[in-house]
């Protein structure tokens, strides 16, 4: 089976260096100098069609900026986006209005994703009469009060503000939204990840239902690698924008190759385990601006040599399908670990 | 009856209710609103009307004085025309305070769509339109509207400039103080744009205008509410400094600047009364506004305000 | 042989806020002891009472909140009995707490070194010289590296995981008998925040200093504490040994909440989900508070508040916990 989203290469960079006069260095004569955020650095993966497809690394790894380069809300410097075959990075904001209503989003921050002067009412038509704008008020009114039905919610809430629900409640709101469309794919930022426990169960369970149901394809960002054991089909691990391994999450949790995705899994609190024996990273992650060279994991890797400072790893597939980007594993010299 | 239930019901009515300066200043703003724009009924004279008034009733101080030439028909005495002071106050008042919320409501338009599309936009054409606000605001209002007014009186004459005064004047002060809501806006709307539900507007793939009119505008109408407050109260007062170097309205259709002005030529020879009563009205009215808008501005999350 | 005296002795302690037309009770008769050098978790979701509890220890409610009740004892003393003078002589010296936030702790305009020393100069008689050279020792206990140099810079200067080293060690300065850690690892990732919790727990152990860890993650107080409060809806439901939460736990929110961790369940298998959300301050219902989403409520609940109770070896808040031990049920 071909992938139905592709990923290919993805590069993003951020210029924070500000106003003209914030860029002008006097060291040694006046030039400009931009600072760059390097935010994505190549990133490559497929996602099949009803899957779900986790991206999981530490804060500033770059999976944010990942979900939003794929949706468009962010445009990448190079590199491509496929959707079930076609090219829609490269499209003008108007020619994506298709695809638009095939791929959707919900956000992190419950409170932040809704628009706080908008009811519920209004915050989901919008996207159906935008969408679809042929459908009749009566038809669409229905299929507002069938995704509330779908997430959850009580229809005769929908004439009520953001304000007045539980953070559980608008986060079912935005997949709703999301889901008005008829979409295909839906990208999740850190959906539970501002949620209680047992309202983390409730949103999951409806995310998988969801996907029985319509068949849904995921992509779900997380930093929880539990939530991310437990929903996923296949994830990728990422590390400083760079894509650490991608594979089956069995694969993954059972036998992780790359040095990072060792420590990071290791580092996972265990519930009714006493005590800790995770692999300890020195130093800290470096910052996205100076870029270590090679690969840029090398400062903080135990089984970091020469090569690895100096040359980027590739993404190497293995026969098994899973995917590593490491000097190490590549060598052979990892592989007894 | 459910949106009276709605307002007597919210945190701001509440707040109102337990801050005794809050009520002070709203209870003054609204009888001195009431009465200006109700003065065609509440006035005793209408000093517009050029039958009613007697050149031979001008400079009559008011009846409490007990003064020999002190009138029962004009309780604050007259002005040097002969209009009754307390009618024309009331008329003048009116005056003072249509300019100053036109020149807001102009302000605030201009204002608002140039902040909106700034922080919106960001990049090259936001520098260009901040600091399009930063050269309006180096001059400062009343150089822009002693000059513009001086330039229609010289080519227009006073006459025509008279039956144009009000539309000049909330033109001109309307004009030289957008920046300040530009500024304000501007803040706000970077502030709201990298919230997610803006980004869930785009992944809809709705159009840019309505995402800024939409979805952000009403989001940061906030501090917009609280800069109005103060604004008015500077474009009333921007008005009164105008008309009093002779530059506002004229003395046929007075405003409170333009009365204190016409006393004042008075004061010399003992007519206190003609510039006393409107300066007090003027003070009583911006500082009703200013204190009412001081309360909303601590109400509301002082936060927002900052540029 | 005769029990020792706790360290810490909370006893039908609650808090109440005082709002705009009614005062809402946030904690409402916590009680639970914490011995030396012991390790007690506190943990409950969010608006649980977990956080408000943590301050009215060391009575620091803010403002709208108050103390409405009960006792707060430490090392004997009834802390209500303490003058501000004495109140302030506890905190940061015989207590320290440790914050989500470590901005909340540390001055960003001052040098770490300098928030060290000022810190040891408001408690301890104690020259400059002797002053640094125990920051020093504390650094190193924290395992920062190069702590002279580290000494001389700002906050700013230092990431996320080293902050909350720092604020550790700030902690630690005092060889205080409690540490209070509210959401100490909260902000922090994975990697990271094992290593801090593995920090704290060594430190505990080897300076014989009580825990009370406050959190919402019951896999990392699994991990540190030995004893386990949980909270629901400003009370106690259940408070055990972790050993006996984690296998055995009685109460059924617990129970459900643990249903609810991915980590035990079957993957791509749907999650226990407890319906419904905790109840708000303002609806809270008359009985037990977890009777909405309760599956094994009965009559009484609606109409009486459980008390907490030892039953089976664990004190648990539940009119339906039965006592295998045969005690009389009313």
């Amino acid at each position: 089976m071909s992938d139905f989203i592709e990923i290919k290469n993805l590069v993003k960079r951020f210029d924070i260096s500000g106003g003209l006069l914030e860029e002008i260095r006097f060291k040694g004569g006046i030039h400009r100098k931009k600072t760059v955020v390097h935010a994505l650095n190549g990133v490559s993966f497929g996602i099949k069609k009803g899957e779900t497809v986790s991206v999981v690394g530490e804060s500033g790894c770059g999976k944010s900026t990942l979900a939003r380069c794929v949706i468009r809300i962010y445009r990448p410097e190079s590199g491509e986006v496929l959707y079930n075959g076609t090219r829609v990075d490269n499209l003008s904001s108007s020619a994506i209005k298709p695809w638009r209503a095939k791929m959707q989003m919900v956000f992190q921050d419950p409170y932040a994703s809704l628009n706080p002067r908008m009811t519920v009412y209004q915050t989901l038509l919008e996207p159906i009469r935008f969408h679809f704008p042929n459908v009749s008020r009566s038809e669409a009114d229905d299929r507002v009060a069938t995704v509330m039905k779908q997430v959850g919610v009580d229809p005769d809430w929908r004439k009520r503000y953001p304000h007045e629900f539980s953070g559980g409640q608008r986060q079912r709101i935005s997949l709703a939204r999301a889901l008005a469309v008829k979409p295909e794919f839906i990208i999740a930022d850190e959906p539970i990840a501002a949620l209680d426990v047992s309202i983390q169960a409730q949103i999951l369970n409806l995310f998988m239902d969801l996907q029985e149901e319509q068949g849904l394809t995921y992509l779900f960002i997380s930093h929880d690698l539990s939530v991310v054991e437990h929903i996923s089909n296949r994830v990728v691990v990422m590390y400083l924008g760079s894509l650490c391994e991608f594979a089956g999450t069995e694969q993954l949790y059972t036998d992780p190759k790359h040095p990072y995705t060792r420590a990071l899994l290791s580092a996972i609190p265990r519930f009714g385990s006493e005590g800790f024996n995770h692999l300890r990273l020195p130093g800290d992650v470096p910052t996205p601006i100076n870029l270590p060279t090679g690969c840029v994991f090398h400062g903080r890797c135990p089984h970091a040599d020469e090569r690895c400072r100096r040359e980027v790893p590739a993404l190497i597939t293995a026969a098994d399908g899973r995917v590593v980007a490491c000097h190490g594993v590549e060598e052979g010299r990892l592989e007894w670990l | 009856m459910r949106f009276f239930k709605k307002i007597t019901g919210s945190n701001l009515f509440y707040n109102f209710l337990r801050d005794p300066m809050a009520i002070g200043s709203a209870t003054v703003l609204l009888f001195l609103i009431v009465a200006s724009f109700g003065a065609p009924l509440f006035a005793p004279h209408n000093p517009y009307d050029q039958t009613t008034i007697d050149i031979m009733d001008a400079e009559l101080p008011p009846i409490w004085t007990g003064a020999a030439d002190a009138d029962s028909r004009f309780l604050l005495g007259t002005d040097p025309q002969g209009r009754g002071m307390l009618s024309t106050m009331l008329y003048g008042m009116r005056v003072s305070v249509l300019i100053g919320v036109g020149a807001v409501v102009l302000q605030s338009l201009i204002g608002i769509i140039i902040g909106l599309i700034a922080g919106y936009k960001g990049g090259r054409l936001e520098a260009l339109l901040m600091r399009l606000a930063d050269v309006q605001l180096s001059f400062s209002t009343y150089m822009v509207a002693i000059f513009i007014s001086a330039v229609f009186q010289g080519i227009f004459g006073m006459g025509v400039y008279s039956d144009y005064a009000l539309g000049l004047l909330i033109l001109v002060i309307g004009f030289a103080e957008w920046p300040q809501y530009a500024r304000t806006v501007r803040a706000s709307v970077m502030a709201e744009k990298n919230k997610e539900y803006v980004e869930a507007a785009r992944v809809i793939g709705l159009p840019q205008w309505r995402i800024m009119f939409r979805h952000i505008l009403p989001n940061t109408m906030t501090p917009v509410l609280v800069i109005s407050t103060v604004q008015v109260a500077n474009a009333i007062m921007s008005e009164a400094a105008l008309s009093f170097i002779g530059l506002g309205m004229p003395p046929s259709q007075p405003s409170l600047g333009s009365l204190i002005k016409s006393g004042f030529d008075y004061i010399a020879s003992g007519s206190w009364w003609i510039s006393l009563f409107p300066g007090i009205a003027l003070v009583v009215l911006i500082l009703s506004i200013n204190l009412l808008g001081d309360w909303l501005r601590d109400y509301l999350n002082p936060k927002l305000y900052k540029d | 042989m005769q029990k020792q005296e706790p360290l810490l002795s909370v006893r039908e302690l609650s808090v109440a806020f005082k709002m705009r037309d009614c005062v809402l009770t946030a904690v409402d008769g916590v009680s639970f002891d914490l011995d030396r050098s012991q390790r007690l978790g506190l943990v409950g979701e969010s608006g649980a009472g977990k956080s408000v509890t943590g301050f009215a220890i060391i009575n620091l409610v803010s403002r709208p909140g108050y103390i409405s009740g009960g006792q707060v004892f430490f090392e004997g003393r009834d802390l209500a009995t303490f003058s501000e003078e004495e109140m302030r002589n506890i905190r940061g010296n015989r207590i320290s707490m440790i914050f989500q936030d470590p901005m909340m702790t540390l001055n960003p305009v001052l040098t770490i070194g300098q928030q060290m020393i000022e810190t040891l100069k408001a408690h301890r008689h104690i020259s400059k010289h002797e002053a640094e050279k125990l920051a020093l020792s504390k650094l190193q206990k924290v395992a920062i590296p190069s702590p002279e140099k580290r000494l001389t810079q700002y906050p700013h200067e230092f990431s996320g995981g080293m902050r909350q080293r720092i604020v550790i060690a700030i902690a630690l300065l005092t060889s205080p008998s409690l540490i209070i850690a509210d959401e100490p690892t909260t902000a922090l990732d994975v990697t990271i925040q094992a290593d801090i919790m593995e920090l704290l727990l060594k430190l505990c152990e080897e300076e014989e200093m009580a825990l009370l860890l406050i959190t919402h993650d019951l896999a990392v107080v699994s991990q540190v504490a030995e004893r386990i409060a949980v909270m629901y809806a400003g009370r106690i439901a259940e408070l055990g040994s972790t050993e006996a939460i984690v296998n055995t736990p009685q109460h059924p929110y617990t129970q459900g909440l643990l249903k609810a961790l991915p980590q035990k369940v079957e993957r791509r298998k749907r999650l226990n989900q407890i319906p419904g959300n905790m109840p708000s301050l303002q609806e809270r219902p008359p009985g037990c508070a977890f009777y909405d989403r309760c599956e094994l409520r009965g009559e009484i609940c609606h109409r009486e508040i459980p008390r907490l109770e030892e039953k089976n070896g664990g004190l648990v808040a539940c009119h339906m916990v039965k006592d295998a031990a045969g005690k009389e049920e009313k």
